[in-house]
């Protein structure tokens, strides 16, 4: 939309609900009978003031254009072109910007003005569209008077199963203000169909998704994380078992954007932590075409797959956080992507010595997806505070507590051959003579959350992992 | 001037449109005929691809063998466009 030209001379805005505007009538008047051509724009009441026969911004697109953001606002325009400019009253500024003097000689000299409509929040992303939004390319889809927008949602088979926020222009803008990033910058190209997703794109899903524009950086870093040959999403989605894409977040960004990494970590009740995870598969769904049934061929799947975001407890541990154990730095936001089933809990209220607590870990672990499976799957240990403090509290890193329950998990190859204990599941007969990990070499990822009260910690099962299936993806958040 | 835009919605969808491509006709018989077995490498795919190879070429087929590195991922382009050029037929086997 073009620029409104504004006649020459001075130029005021006003409204009359902001008192000092109501209060500086007889300036404008004194101004009025001067040498200058006065023109008066009013943002609410079309009659205010009614000495002076002002033009009413009923669309604010004056004020949206000339980025009016108090009123009153006094420009002085010459040529078409704005020369001066003063906001409020301040009678040296009006002077100035008038080139005339002694103006309301009755008035103290100084009085601050107020907010213009044009930036009122309630108004700003709508008129943010109205006057701005020619840059999104998305389709335009109608829904129309007699449908419930909700419904059109699901009919037109966006959605996860729950209800999704229709994702108008307003609010896609709006979404937008949550990165630095053009809506044209390409973020992925997204299995199961491979297709480019822009920026714009992904503001479109999180605000399906529930998120906050504060929160859409997150999401473009778990995208990124996810769709590449390294975590192969594809695999993770249209895989038989039960795993989708779990995101661990690290960094300060956590906590400034209310990331739940405590009591109830896994789950209902927080909108970043629930929404993060949504928006990324509600892209697969509808940017990548990974639906249940077509590509996604699980057999169970399991709740997370709808959204599985969490924040690591940082200042409560006693160790370095799992981006840190990854490569960056602790004072970066990061995103962890993991290929990972439902959280299973670990209970051990009586161990109060490292040595009993990594026991019960390695036994729980054993069993993890078949207690005769080795070396195929990965695992996350979210450690419960109260956990952690045992291992605090003897001294044992993030390292140590690592290696203990690795030592604990090297099974004898008679254990674990087909057939052994009556269980026809197992590793070849060729392997009776060696003894097996369960886990591979950083197979084991730890992580701290959880509340604080409760000897537990929970386990989080991986599915096909290294180069022939998934590889958990660190990734830092950008602005 | 609060609603006028809440009937509009950006597409969350790619946007884009399926492309149909024509199937090969089904041949009436395999004999001389090139048909690619494609092992997508799970657990005993082999089992049933040897048992397959037999009977095709007891029918008189070509038979050539593929396997995909990994059944977690699509099979490598170079890995397709090698099949669509040196078989008339293809059969991929997918189940445990």
């Amino acid at each position: 939309m073009a620029l409104p030209v504004l006649p020459n001379g001075l130029v005021i805005i006003v409204k009359r609900e902001c008192e000092t505007c109501r209060m500086v009538v007889p300036v404008i008047e004194q101004l009025n009978n001067g040498s200058l051509p006065v023109t008066i724009y009013v943002q609410d009441d079309p009659a205010f003031p009614e000495s002076l026969a002002p033009i009413h911004d009923a669309d604010l697109s004056i004020s949206w254009h000339h980025d009016i953001e108090t009123v009153p606002t006094v420009l002085r325009i010459e040529n078409g072109v704005e020369v001066a400019r003063t906001v409020g009253w301040v009678r040296d500024e009006w002077h100035r910007v008038t080139k005339q003097s002694s103006l309301g000689p009755d008035l103290s000299a100084f009085r601050p003005g107020c907010g213009s409509l044009s930036v009122d929040p309630d108004l700003v992303d709508e008129l943010r569209v109205r006057f701005g939004a020619t840059t999104l390319s998305a389709r335009r889809v109608d829904i129309a008077e007699a449908e419930d927008e909700f419904e059109a949602m699901f009919d037109r088979g966006w959605t996860d199963g729950l209800p999704v926020i229709p994702p108008t222009e307003q609010r896609v803008m709006r979404m937008l203000t949550g990165t630095t990033r053009q809506p044209t910058d390409v973020v992925a190209i997204v299995p199961p169909d491979l297709v480019e997703i822009t920026i714009e794109k992904v503001a479109i899903n999180a605000v399906m998704a529930g998120c906050k524009p504060e929160y859409l950086p997150w999401v473009i870093a778990g995208l990124e994380a996810a769709c590449n040959d390294t975590f192969n999403i594809h695999g993770v989605l249209a895989t038989t078992m039960p795993v989708g894409p779990v995101i661990v977040c690290n960094g300060p960004g956590t906590r400034a954007i209310g990331m739940n990494s405590g009591m109830n970590v896994f789950g209902q009740g927080n909108r970043a932590n629930l929404t993060i995870g949504r928006a990324i598969q509600l892209i697969i769904r509808n940017i990548g075409g990974g639906r249940p049934g077509e590509v996604d061929r699980a057999t169970h799947g399991n709740p997370g797959k709808l959204s599985f975001c969490f924040a690591e407890d940082e200042i409560g541990s006693p160790w370095t956080t799992l981006a840190e154990s990854r490569g960056l730095s602790p004072t970066v936001d990061a995103v962890t992507v993991f290929p990972g089933e439902g959280p299973r809990c670990v209970v051990d209220q009586l161990a109060r010595d490292p040595e009993s607590l990594t026991n019960t870990f390695a036994a729980c672990l054993r069993t993890l997806h078949n207690p005769k499976s080795v070396l195929a799957f990965d695992a996350i240990v979210v450690m419960g505070p109260e956990h952690a403090r045992v291992y605090a509290e003897a001294g044992w890193d993030r390292d140590r507590v690592l290696e203990e329950i690795h030592a604990r998990l090297q099974i004898p190859g008679s254990e674990l051959i087909r057939g052994a204990g009556g269980i026809a599941e197992g590793v070849p007969e060729r392997l009776n003579g060696l003894t097996l990990p369960k886990f591979r070499p950083g197979g084991l990822l730890l992580v701290h959350a959880g509340g604080g009260a409760g000897l537990f910690s929970a386990i989080i099962g991986g599915w096909a992992n290294g180069d022939v299936g998934s590889q958990p993806v660190t990734k830092e958040v950008l602005p | 001037m609060t609603s006028f835009a809440n009937r509009v919605v950006l597409d969350p969808t790619n946007e884009r449109h399926a492309t149909t491509v024509e199937r090969v006709g089904r041949p009436t018989s395999l004999k001389g005929l090139t048909v690619g077995l494609l092992d997508i490498s799970k657990a005993r795919g082999d089992v049933f691809i040897d048992r397959l190879e037999e009977r095709l070429s007891e029918m008189g087929a070509d038979v050539k063998r593929y396997k995909k590195p990994t059944f977690t991922k699509p099979a490598p382009v170079d890995l397709r466009h090698e099949i669509s050029v040196n078989c008339q037929v293809v059969i991929e086997a997918l189940a445990d």
